[in-house]
């Protein structure tokens, strides 16, 4: 694997392989010392031109914990706002060598056009509304540990489809781990013909009851000035997923940001059902597995000392060193919002 | 020039030629046969029998050896030359370089430049220019409202005193039926065709490509077909209301053909053009989100390319027009949502057009070259006609040859072409624009040169 552009290029051995890994780094994010020297030496080239707390932090962290160095590009206040092209901001920053650029921008197909410019190994973290491939397998990691195995699970999907990145590529994932998907939301926010892509559309939560997951999509509050739905109220009152429509038996997803009593209603968010918390964990270590898989190799352990199994033995070494690095230094600048 | 009616050119020797044996093929003239022909002073003198004419002192010759075809040249009234003002995209020259290379002896240039041409000193400026500078006829469609700003109708009357052929909007629809009346009824006092960009703006909205399977995937917004096909509806009601004059701009989709086969049944006075990128080409060629391919209106389904490609061939749709829309490399070369609009097409039309239709089986070549220079009469300009006595406008076609679109380059500012690296087959050696040769292939030798 050269990079990771989107779900529709993998298949599920591609994203079995990668999951299980992040398994592996799983184990480094319960030391106390969380880093591993995988990538030593390594530069990882953050450059976003949307804003982003959660998925830039959560590739920082990663890339930290495998001891790359990282370069955060923002967009805004940048040469960007000066009119430089994608194309030369790309140019620009490939001069100092990354090997990879983590991209996220407002545009569909902006990272595959970027990998055909730099050599870079380039990850995809949100191409407008088209994919947001990491966003899923960090789902299909949290829903495998949850579930044991995704195979004939019913995953139902629902809300603003339409803007959603993160339904795109859950929706392709998903389906590649044997999963039944259903995208649920009001008409105006489901996209004509997206059952082409293997899944139902329902326009009512009626037969919610029968899922195994429900994946709630944020709601953007802007989508109302756009009149895509009459009210946010009339939105929660046809939408919402609450005590009344989740079942005991269901798992709730989330991408977050929450909005609390909009998609979601407090109750569910705080209950025991909600995967939220461990989707961002699983954020890191699946990031860390991205990174690793398209920076060290494709197969873990033919680089010699640098595969997270035999890390150990390098991390015991680091661990050893003057009375042990504090936790926070060791984990570097990185923070999660 | 001679014979383009208010068309202008560029200045040239009048051509002395000698085609012989040649298949000269024109559908309205009711000829496919074998002839030599000689151009004299830039007219059509003689067409004998093969084999029957001797090249004089001053006349080249080119042997045609009963395969190459003569026909009437291609005229294509949507193009965009972008002068002034974008000069960086296409000039008059590059513009018209490239329509004489792909076998059009005339087209129509669109007014949404910078500034937009809606006013008479403007488009006298133009007509000035083109006779010095273009290599092919050039009609001018000045704006429907001042600055296409569909609010305020420009001074036309004035306008087509100083060589209007019509009026168009283009590159955005009249999108107040109460102002496009306006100008339909203006239409009675001033003539002109009045020439229209179909899209609702309350329906297309932001969209990038065309609604259906593909944006789906891609999380594209997309343009509903209906946005287009129901102001084709309303508008030809207004035409028919008002008894006015008004010609469709780029049919994209099938519900459009629908519409303006029911105007023309109602007997409306409507026509209607389709670009050859909407008859070869679907959504399914946007997936690899190249921008080449986003134009607008959006490739749509294979349905509606199918329903155009029918259009076309019952006269429902009329003709062909490349909506040649030339753009800089860098405004290309930036992710497609960013992308503007528009995809070159003069070069590659006949070439792409016979590949992919005419050697298939799909359209009768005759057909294709009738609907090919269509465009000139229905903007009240003569067809071109080969003829004893008639000006010499004429492509000479080279029907076996294979090329790769782009290969050598273009003639055109811009290379924005969504045929580029397509294998053709089909050139056009020579055209001749009112009389002056205007294109010739490196490829074609004059006998005795050889």
């Amino acid at each position: 694997m050269n990079h990771l552009l989107s779900i529709e290029d993998l298949d599920r051995a591609d994203i079995e392989r990668i999951v299980s890994l992040a398994e592996r780094f799983a184990e480094v994010s319960d030391r106390e010392i969380k880093k591993v020297p995988a990538l030593r030496g390594r530069m990882v080239l953050n450059l976003f031109y949307e804003a982003s707390t959660r998925t830039r932090s959560s590739f920082e962290l990663a890339a930290k914990r495998l001891s790359a160095d990282v370069v955060n590009f923002a967009a805004s206040g940048s040469s960007v706002e000066k009119g430089e092209s994608l194309k030369d901001t790309v140019l620009t920053l490939s001069a100092h060598k990354p090997d990879a650029i983590v991209l996220r921008t407002p545009w569909a197909g902006a990272s595959e056009l970027v990998s055909k410019w730099c050599s870079a190994a380039i990850v995809n973290a949100g191409d407008g509304k088209h994919e947001h491939p990491t966003q899923a397998l960090l789902d299909v990691y949290t829903l495998r540990r949850r579930l044991g195995q995704i195979d004939g699970a019913s995953i139902w999907i629902v809300g603003d489809v339409a803007h959603s990145r993160v339904a795109r590529s859950d929706v392709l994932a998903f389906q590649r781990m044997g999963a039944k998907v259903t995208l649920a939301g009001p008409p105006t926010l489901i996209p004509r013909d997206i059952e082409q892509l293997g899944c139902e559309v329902r326009y009512t939560l009626d037969e919610l009851h029968t899922a195994d997951v429900v994946y709630a999509l944020r709601m953007q509050r802007e989508r109302m000035s756009e009149m895509w739905v009459p009210s946010l109220r009339e939105y929660a009152s046809q939408y919402q997923i609450n005590a009344a429509r989740l079942k005991p038996h269901q798992v709730l997803m989330h991408p977050g940001p929450v909005n609390r009593g909009v998609e979601l209603s407090g109750e569910v968010v705080d209950s025991p059902q909600a995967v939220i918390t461990a989707q961002v964990e699983a954020g890191v270590v699946v990031r860390m597995a991205v990174l690793y898989e398209l920076l060290a190799g494709s197969s873990p352990g033919s680089a010699e000392g640098a595969s997270p199994g035999s890390a150990g033995t390098h991390e015991r070494g680091v661990a050893a060193a003057p009375a042990g690095r504090p936790q926070a230094a060791a984990v570097g600048e990185g923070q999660l919002a | 020039m001679t014979g383009m009616g208010v068309l202008v050119g560029g200045p040239g020797p009048a051509a002395e030629l000698l085609l012989l044996d040649v298949r000269v093929l024109d559908p309205r003239a009711g000829i496919d046969a074998r002839r030599d022909v000689r151009v004299s002073g830039g007219v059509i003198a003689e067409l004998a029998e093969p084999g029957s004419l001797q090249a004089g002192e001053q006349e080249e010759a080119i042997e045609g050896g009963g395969t190459l075809v003569l026909v009437p040249a291609f005229f294509d009234p949507h193009v965009h030359l972008r002068t002034p003002g974008q000069e960086h995209k296409e000039d008059l020259r590059s513009g018209t370089r490239a329509a004489a290379a792909g076998g059009f002896a005339g087209v129509i240039a669109m007014p949404n430049t910078d500034p937009v041409v809606d006013s008479a000193p403007l488009l006298r400026s133009l007509r000035d220019a083109a006779a010095r500078e273009a290599h092919v006829a050039v009609g001018f469609l000045p704006a429907i409202t001042h600055g296409l700003q569909g609010e305020q109708l420009t001074d036309m009357a004035e306008l087509r005193s100083e060589g209007a052929l019509g009026f168009t909007d283009d590159g955005k629809p009249v999108v107040s039926a109460g102002m496009l009346r306006k100008a339909l009824q203006y239409q009675r006092l001033c003539g002109g065709v009045i020439a229209l960009h179909e899209e609702d703006p309350t329906l297309s909205r932001s969209g990038a490509m065309h609604e259906g399977a593909v944006s789906a995937a891609l999380g594209i917004a997309g343009i509903p077909t209906i946005a287009e096909s129901t102001m084709v509806a309303r508008d030809a009601a207004l035409a028919g209301y008002e008894d006015a004059r008004v010609h469709f701009q780029h049919l994209s989709c099938a519900a459009s053909v629908d519409a303006v086969a029911e105007a023309k049944a109602r007997g409306w006075r409507v026509s209607a053009e389709v670009s050859p990128h909407h008859l070869l080409l679907t959504e399914e060629a946007v997936r690899g989100l190249d921008t080449r391919m986003k134009m607008h209106p959006p490739l749509a389904t294979e349905t509606d390319r199918r329903a155009l490609v029918e259009g076309l061939r019952s006269g429902i749709v009329d003709c062909v027009a490349t909506d040649h829309a030339p753009h800089a490399r860098e405004e290309k070369e930036v992710p497609f949502e960013q992308a503007p609009m528009g995809s070159t097409g003069l070069e590659t039309a006949f070439a792409a057009l016979h590949t992919e239709l005419v050697l298939p089986g799909v359209l009768d070549l005759g057909l294709l070259v009738e609907r090919m220079s269509a465009g000139a009469p229905l903007f009240g300009l003569p067809a071109p006609l080969i003829a004893a006595g008639q000006p010499a406008n004429l492509a000479l076609l080279d029907l076996d040859a294979e090329w790769t679109a782009g290969e050598h380059g273009w003639e055109s500012r811009s290379e924005n072409c969504c045929f580029a690296g397509r294998r053709l087959r089909g050139r056009v050696l020579l055209t001749l624009s009112g009389g002056v040769l205007a294109h010739r292939d490196r490829s074609l030798v004059p006998v005795g040169a050889r």
